[in-house]
């Protein structure tokens, strides 16, 4: 498999001079291709952060980002789902959709079939002509999924795509994802402060420390995905991502 | 409040004021030339078609306001979303605009004489400035509501230039407030132009000025009416456009 994104010694810090506006630093990480990442820490661990600067949204004052894709002029190497599903309210669910088409290579008849079928993979077909203020939070989510998918990107970011929705919606988004996941091959970032979604969604969940951020451990998720949600398994997993978290957070209070 | 109770009870507002005062003044209790009846109005419109006052005034002053309305809200809202864009720009006007909002749109009649002669560039001139303040204040505030994520929601999805930006997110994000900018000077610009017109310039206000020296009061009151006239139908024409324009919101 190959690698799409490897940050190399990235260091972020907001302002303040010295250690106070450290977000992290020293920070290495690796997707590989068509696998899922999750990235578990407290809030406010620089999570978002994270994300934003393997997004290009905001520079590293140290470091570098690689994001190794086929270059194609119809696509983007890489979309972002955010937490609030943030679409553009004056547009139709449809021209939200097409938001990142504009500006890309893509003709008129591929944009209206790239809506259609974004559409389709999370569920909404109908509701394109739809305003966003006639949907549900959980469909706002999906046209947000949808979105990203619709310039057909290598890599999707999520930055706790799911945390605002209620439980059930929640559930049936993650599988719904896993769905998507399967038929397109996304290589996907996934942010999440839930450490069972985490460990249901992920190929392998990284825990992030805080002050200054950085990966305390990693741990691969071996367990059949079909059977994950039950499994005694996973809730074992679930137990031991949980106890290197209170670890994390014990070893930061003792340092700080 | 159901519509129908709604739209019943402001036409009736609007009657039960209408009937008592031609109450007032059928029973004498009012003397007629210091107030006239409405029932005089109707009248009074005839006589000014008929010598070809009503049409000309109004056409006169709708064109004053027309272009002054256009003049200021342009420049209103252009200044108003540059201020709110660049924080130097926004530096540098702070105190100039305290200075210079308070002055009401009336006291620039001497300059607007001065500068423009007795002309129609002159009432459009202060009819302008009346609404350039609303529009500025109002479109400034709009831009600076703008959500700061919907801004990085473009960004993340390859609009990174300034006009990309402006064109996406910032003034479709701001398009409520400014057209509510734009409706509040539609209203404000009928209330300069009478004045704008006092000292000269043919229009309404000219027009009830004159009137005012016969103390042909019917004739005053007619004009009153065709400002209240004029502004509902623009008001109305607004509202329905903005209703088109923000279909989008609940």
């Amino acid at each position: 498999m190959a690698t799409v994104i490897e940050t190399r010694d990235l260091a972020v810090s907001f302002g303040g001079a010295g250690e106070a506006g450290i977000v992290f630093r020293h920070l290495n990480l690796a997707v590989e291709e068509g696998e899922i990442v999750t990235l578990v820490g407290v809030s406010g661990a620089g999570k978002s952060t994270l994300l934003r600067v393997i997004a290009d949204l905001i520079p590293p004052h140290e470091g570098t980002v690689t994001v190794e894709t086929p270059p194609d002029p119809a696509r983007r190497p890489i979309a972002m789902v955010f937490q609030a599903a943030l679409l553009m309210p004056w547009r139709k669910v449809a021209d939200n959709i097409t938001l990142g088409l504009e500006g890309i290579d893509v003709p008129d008849d591929v944009r209206r079939e790239r809506v259609a079928r974004t559409l389709e993979l999370v569920g909404l077909s109908d509701y394109g002509d739809r305003w966003p203020y006639q949907l549900s939070g959980g469909q706002r989510q999906r046209i947000g999924i949808a979105r990203a998918l619709a310039v057909e990107p290598d890599i999707l970011l999520m930055d706790e795509p799911f945390g605002a929705l209620d439980a059930i919606t929640r559930t049936a988004l993650q599988d719904e994802l896993l769905r998507i996941w399967r038929e397109t091959g996304k290589s996907i970032l996934f942010v999440t402060h839930d450490i069972e979604e985490a460990v249901y969604l992920g190929d392998r969940v990284l825990l992030l420390g805080d002050k200054p951020a950085r990966i305390v451990n990693e741990y691969r998720v071996d367990i059949d995905r079909a059977a994950r949600r039950e499994s005694a398994d996973f809730l074992h997993m679930v137990e031991t991502v949980r106890g290197g978290l209170s670890d994390a957070m014990a070893i930061d209070n003792g340092a700080g | 409040m159901k519509p129908i109770t709604r739209y019943a009870l402001s036409a009736g507002g609007l009657a039960g004021f209408l009937l008592l005062w031609e109450a007032l003044g059928q029973s004498g209790l009012i003397e007629t030339h210091l107030l006239p009846p409405p029932s005089t109005i109707p009248p009074a419109l005839m006589s000014e078609i008929r010598e070809g006052f009503w049409q000309v005034m109004v056409w006169a002053s709708l064109r004053h306001y027309t272009i002054g309305f256009v003049l200021g809200s342009l420049l209103g809202v252009t200044l108003g979303v540059a201020v709110a864009l660049f924080p130097r720009v926004e530096a540098s006007q702070a105190w100039l605009a305290r200075v210079l909002r308070p002055i009401p749109p009336l006291a620039w009649i001497p300059f607007a004489i001065i500068w423009f002669g007795i002309s129609e560039t002159a009432a459009a001139f202060i009819i302008s400035i009346g609404i350039f303040w609303i529009n500025y204040f109002t479109a400034m505030a709009a831009v600076q509501a703008v959500d700061k994520d919907l801004i990085e929601v473009a960004r993340a999805f390859g609009h990174r230039s300034f006009p990309a930006l402006l064109r996406k997110v910032i003034l479709p994000g701001a398009a409520p407030g400014i057209l509510s900018g734009l409706r509040a000077g539609l209203g404000q610009g009928w209330m300069t132009v009478v004045a704008a017109e006092l000292f000269g310039i043919q229009g309404i206000g000219q027009r009830m000025i004159e009137a005012s020296g016969l103390l042909a009061t019917d004739i005053v009151i007619l004009y009153m009416f065709s400002i209240a006239l004029l502004y509902g139908v623009s008001d109305y024409i607004f509202v329905r456009i903005q209703e088109r324009l923000l279909a989008w919101q609940r």
